[in-house]
């Protein structure tokens, strides 16, 4: 009905990448919105996954869709260690220092990315990356429609893993409550660095559904990890729904900023989104809790 | 401040001797370039070293000045000399236009944080669309050298020009620490909600101190455009200079008067260290910086003018 317009891909369009901000902002929300570890270092992070990806491809021909349980090993691994051994150490339990620490990790792993890989965009390329489906007359590709199914699985996972499992309490309540988590007898710093290693598995996760649809280059983590703040932010600190929704929210704005005001003024939107939502609702859309 | 006036007077005076010491250009470049930076990090200290807000966007006061001078020379046909007050009071004003909302709705820590990042990257899209600041291709002052257009054709010109400003930043720290100001500033810092139960009106200190940061800011970011004469959106707005003021306030000393200028210059050394040890490699030098700064959070949280400090005083203590 709408295939005429330039509206409707441009919505689809937004729709599959708000799909693709959720799966990167889900692992920040479990790490900044439920823990309060502010992670600067996500876009970055997010960035080396994506080299991993695309180096199991490029190396063993390992499809990035068959990739994800390696990669889910892998970032986890690298998470439990980074907030065990040198985020928690090193910033003294301090907010503003969490937030440099994770700005050196940033720098590092972004620099080493230039040294080893050099600047340049790479991308990469599946026999069915060109396919599209049909969506009441505009194309999708076929990475940007798994993009979709991915982030609802992945938030129904977390969101279970947290409701439901004994983790997922011991999570809650180390959140809630530092001290009376101790006094039960939870191990709080390894609470804290298994939170940190499954926000990373789903960056892992993230990683592998965003190779086939994007590029990578050592500088992308950046155009991501303002955004990720900003979904985590509008959707509501520590809501999983939030983040879903948040994440879509961010990526119809961003669409219909491109197609109105241009190209280069797409990203403008949501900044403004994330100033003002600070500014006003700092509690987010589905956020209850001061 | 009576006693530390002549400590100030006396680095003043070292600083501008040095190009009536050293003949060689080079070292007199870096000199500059370190007392550059050093005022970058002078301006981030003000805000996050007494204020204790952590900007992680002070590009946007930097690019403010940076391209206010470029326009006002480009579009407008004005002096260099002319355009430094411009661009020093549109650093400030911008300050101002942050930090009334920022602070009026008590943004702080992490959040404060992340707000100016986005500031900066919003002014860095801006920077980047509209053909008055020229869009994504920059801008290009013309190179008229003479000191009349506040391009020097000696080193030493720009050596002595951003030595003014960085004993601005220098007095404007001193008066922070001995000023009824500087001591309001300091505690909204330590504690907000009892400096306000004390009748510190900590919006309009955390105002004024945004402001005067982002006046310094601009200064750099107008001295810059007149010694490499050209600008473009990430080098006014990008992440870079945002994390070279807070670096240098950080591994000199958060707070102190003159941690900045100690952290500027070790960092520069650093950087000429490696370059030597390694070859040119910006990259490898970066993340070398990541280290340091992860380092210093984790081990030196004062910096080397708090290390300094703590030596000098085990040392009277041993006498």
């Amino acid at each position: 009905m709408f295939a005429d317009s330039i509206l409707w891909p441009a919505l689809l369009n937004g729709l599959t990448m708000g799909s693709v901000y959720v799966l990167i902002a889900l692992g920040l929300t479990l790490i900044y919105g439920v823990l309060h570890i502010i992670n600067f270092a996500h876009g970055s992070l997010l960035m080396l996954a994506m080299y991993l990806v695309l180096m199991l491809f490029q190396g063993a021909g390992v499809d990035p869709y068959a990739a994800i349980p390696l990669l889910v090993l892998a970032m986890f691994a690298l998470g439990y260690g980074l907030q065990r051994f040198v985020i928690s150490r090193a910033s003294h339990a301090r907010d503003e220092n969490i937030l440099l620490v994770t700005l050196g990790l940033s720098l590092v792993i972004e620099n080493l990315a230039i040294h080893f890989f050099h600047s340049d965009p790479r991308s990469l390329e599946t026999a069915y990356s060109i396919n599209t489906v049909d969506v009441l007359g505009a194309h999708v590709s076929v990475p940007r429609a798994l993009a979709v199914a991915g982030a609802l699985v992945c938030g129904a996972a977390l969101w279970y893993l947290m409701a439901r499992t004994d983790l997922g309490r011991a999570i809650r309540a180390v959140a809630k409550e530092r001290q009376g988590a101790m006094a039960v007898g939870i191990d709080v710093r390894h609470i804290f660095a298994m939170s940190f290693g499954i926000g990373l598995a789903c960056v892992g996760v993230a990683a592998c559904f965003l190779l086939p649809m994007y590029y990578v280059s050592p500088h992308v983590g950046n155009s991501f990890v303002l955004v990720a703040f900003t979904v985590v932010v509008l959707g509501g600190m520590g809501s999983f729904a939030g983040s879903i929704i948040g994440g879509i929210i961010v990526g119809l704005v961003e669409s219909l900023c491109g197609l109105y005001l241009g190209e280069s003024l797409s990203q403008i939107g949501v900044f403004v989104i994330f100033i003002a939502i600070l500014l006003f609702r700092p509690l987010g859309l589905l956020g209850h809790r001061a | 401040m009576r006693r530390e006036l002549p400590a100030l007077l006396a680095f003043g005076a070292a600083m501008a001797a040095i190009p009536l010491i050293v003949s060689s250009e080079y070292l007199m470049t870096l000199a500059t370039l370190a007392l550059y930076s050093a005022l970058l990090g002078i301006s981030w200290n003000i805000l996050g070293g007494f204020g204790g807000q952590y900007s992680f966007g002070h590009a946007v006061f930097f690019g403010t000045g940076a391209y206010v001078n470029a326009v006002a020379q480009v579009r407008f046909g004005l002096s260099a000399w002319a355009a430094l007050p411009l661009a020093v009071c549109g650093g400030a004003l911008v300050g101002v236009l942050i930090g009334a909302p920022v602070f009026r709705y008590g943004l702080r820590g992490s959040y404060f944080a992340l707000v100016t990042l986005a500031f900066a990257e919003v002014f860095r899209v801006l920077a980047n669309t509209f053909d008055f600041t020229g869009a994504g291709v920059g801008m290009m002052i013309q190179l008229k050298p003479g000191a009349g257009q506040f391009q020097f054709t000696d080193p030493s010109g720009f050596l002595w020009a951003v030595l003014v400003m960085v004993m601005v930043g220098l007095l404007a720290s001193l008066w922070l620490r001995h000023s009824r100001f500087g001591a309001q500033l300091v505690a909204v810092r330590e504690n907000e909600d009892a400096a306000r139960a004390l009748g510190v009106d900590a919006f309009r200190v955390k105002l004024g101190a945004i402001a005067l940061s982002g006046a310094l800011m601009a200064a750099g970011g107008f001295f810059y455009m007149q010694k490499f004469n050209y600008i473009d959106p990430p080098l006014g707005f990008g992440a870079s200079v945002s994390v070279e003021a807070l670096l240098v306030a950080i591994v000199g000393g958060i707070g102190s008067v003159y941690g900045p200028v100690v952290g500027a210059f070790a960092l520069e050394a650093l950087g000429q260290l490696t370059t030597a040890l390694i070859g040119k490699d910006p990259a490898l030098s970066v993340a070398l910086y990541g280290v340091i700064l992860i380092l210093m959070v984790a081990f030196m949280p004062s910096g080397l003018a708090g290390l300094g400090e703590k030596l000098l005083r085990r040392g009277e203590r041993g006498r």
